[in-house]
């Protein structure tokens, strides 16, 4: 990205002034080395998303930005209902509250080692990953309403999983005021048999080690310690929410023109939150979430099934469970006002600090554990969001690395099955249907995740607490 | 017809071109089988019919993917054949392909949908049709 257009204001904060068209400015939070590497589209992303009507206080690009839909794929957008603010079906994606949640084990690296090749054989005949893979549950038309008000609190009732999970995930694992009548035939249609799967691209279920410890307290309160076996799983709403962000996508570009929304770009399509189109959307996507919670929650299920199959009595209890792709309804401090917004975050984590209501107590002191996904075969990082980040960006931080390089060139210059090999050399086992789907996800095509959590952490979005390295990974 | 699969970032670009509108759909619809697997790998031994209608070409051609990402993931199906005829902004097709064959397909990814990122369907001045756009994978 031309750094010229852009005002340094601290080592990882760039300022984007407002001009033209723009209602509020942009910022990127990175580091100059990180910005520079950024495609000039996310510049022209982060400038879209900012004049839109309604939009609060800046358009944010978080550290591992890059070219998005519409929105930058980590950006961050709050709009307010009052001020002829919008919601935008392409500002929360096709995946719909894709996101990770972490479990712990209860066991330490050694006592993986001897059981590691099974474990990993047992979690890759129990998850269903890749395309043309299916879930054991089917559901009937009352319960599939069921699922997308309940979420994870559906999940739960059904035997998957305890109570004691609903605490560990954001709004307890349900997104209230979720409309399942505002959700297609087609979309429902589309999830009969993909409850409790994983998907492909870069959704993975993966067996991590703490690896390093950055701050003994936070770790400690998260119940974290180096050597200690952990579990990561991420994924989204499936079929459910592609189909809810294709048909709203393509009902606000229609419907843009008579609401009177000028499209900068057609992929920012997007309804004010007063209309009839917005607050259906919004009844969709919160079903969407819900879809993507019950999701994540079976699988747990599964990986949980899979663990007690090669060490017996083992428990697996939730550390966190986040989402990245998502609007909801929050309450801010903007220029010394208490204001109700709609934070857009596209491949961006929320990061609540410390002593913010919507905590479980436990963590309360510490703030909202956020959960960092890197690449296959590098690490993934549990950070803490910081003191203060509400008013810098609305209480997000990255999602993940991020892309560095398109798939076509990650298939060019890597073959699945030496990647495969060369990690497994490593002591990382890989499983996955697809070799080329491997290449596609190569280390090296991300950005390097230790540079966007610095970045985080230096620009007092999120305080790095663990690093966490690959052991397994199942991949769809 | 012809057909390639073009860089983006984070996702897919998916391009077909042809000497008719209705070629260079079929291309684009091929081009989206081949972001997920070799389309030469692919039978063309059921057929899926297919309706849809837009105000524009442009949205035709997202309605278009999406219908084929529809049809793909509620069927279990690959598509390779594509006879598509398009008529005033409304397209009537027939996809031919068979059930996702894991170990032969090898499919390295699941298309989400079809985006208006990169979306473009134009007729060059020397007569050529192109029709692409980016889908999320």
């Amino acid at each position: 990205m031309d750094l010229s257009r852009l005002q340094q204001r601290g080592p990882c904060e760039w300022l984007l002034p407002a001009t033209g068209r723009m209602r509020v400015p942009g910022v990127i939070f990175a580091t100059r080395e990180l910005v520079a590497d950024m495609d000039d589209k996310v510049r022209e992303q982060v400038t879209n998303v900012a004049s839109l009507p309604g939009i609060v206080a800046a358009s944010y690009a978080m550290p591992d930005a890059h070219w998005g839909y519409g929105f930058p794929i980590g950006g961050v957008a709050a709009f307010a209902a009052e001020d002829g603010g919008v919601v935008s079906a392409g500002g929360v994606g096709f995946d719909i509250s894709c996101g990770v949640r972490t479990l712990h084990t209860g066991l330490g690296v050694a006592d993986l080692e001897a059981h590691k090749a099974r474990l990993a054989d047992v979690l890759y005949a129990r998850i269903p990953a890749g395309l043309g893979s299916t879930g054991a549950i089917r559901l009937s038309a009352a319960g599939m309403a069921a699922m997308l008000k309940g979420g994870a609190r559906w999940a739960v009732q059904q035997g998957y999983g305890t109570e004691a999970d609903l605490a560990r995930i954001e709004e307890h694992g349900c997104a209230a005021g979720a409309d399942p009548a505002a959700v297609s035939e087609q979309a429902k249609q589309r999830q009969r048999d993909e409850m409790g799967t994983l998907g492909s691209g870069n959704h993975y279920l993966e067996v991590q080690v703490v690896s390093e410890i950055f701050d003994e307290p936070a770790a400690r309160a998260y119940g974290l310690a180096a050597g200690d076996v952990v579990v990561s799983i991420h994924c989204g709403s499936r079929g459910l929410g592609h189909q809810i962000g294709t048909d709203y996508l393509r009902e606000m570009v229609v419907a843009a023109p008579a609401a009177g929304i000028t499209l900068p770009d057609r992929e920012l399509a997007c309804a004010p939150l007063q209309s009839a189109l917005g607050q259906r959307y919004l009844g969709a996507m919160r079903a969407g979430i819900n879809c993507a919670l019950a999701n994540r929650q079976i699988l747990t299920h599964l990986a949980r099934q899979a663990f007690a199959e090669v060490f017996p009595g083992v428990q697996l209890s939730l550390l966190y469970d986040v989402s990245h792709n998502t609007c909801k309804e929050e309450t801010h401090m903007v220029e010394g006002r208490r204001r109700r917004l709609f934070v857009h975050r596209k491949g961006a984590t929320r990061a609540f600090g410390p002593g913010h209501a919507e905590l479980p107590p436990e963590y309360a002191k510490i703030g909202q554990p956020v959960l960092i996904g890197g690449s296959m075969g590098t690490a993934s990082y549990v950070l803490a969001g910081a003191a203060g980040t509400e008013e810098r960006a609305f209480g997000s931080a990255c999602h993940g690395a991020g892309r560095a390089m398109s798939r076509h060139e990650a298939t060019r210059r890597w073959r699945g099955r030496a990647l495969i090999d060369d990690l497994a050399a490593r002591g990382i086992l890989i499983r996955s249907p697809s070799s080329r789907g491997v290449a596609e996800e190569a280390p090296l095509a991300y950005k390097d995740v230790s540079a966007v959590v610095d970045a985080a952490d230096h620009a007092g979005l999120a305080g790095k607490v663990v690093r966490l390295l690959p052991l397994v990974c199942i991949k769809g | 017809m012809k057909w390639e699969t073009f860089a983006h970032e984070a996702d897919i670009g998916v391009r077909g071109s042809g000497a008719t509108l209705a070629e260079a759909f079929a291309g684009a619809a091929t081009a989206m089988t081949a972001a997920i697997c070799d389309p030469a790998q692919v039978m063309a031994r059921e057929a899926v019919r297919i309706e849809c209608a837009a105000p524009d070409y442009d949205i035709l051609l997202v309605d278009w993917l999406n219908a084929l990402v529809y049809e793909m993931a509620t069927h279990h199906m690959l598509f390779s054949r594509f006879d598509v005829s398009i008529e005033s902004h409304r397209l009537q097709a027939v996809a031919w392909g068979e059930p996702v064959d894991v170990v032969r397909h090898r499919p390295a990814a699941e298309v989400k949908g079809a985006s208006f990122c990169e979306l473009a369907v134009q007729r060059r001045p020397d007569g050529l049709w192109i029709a692409q756009c980016v889908v999320d994978v």
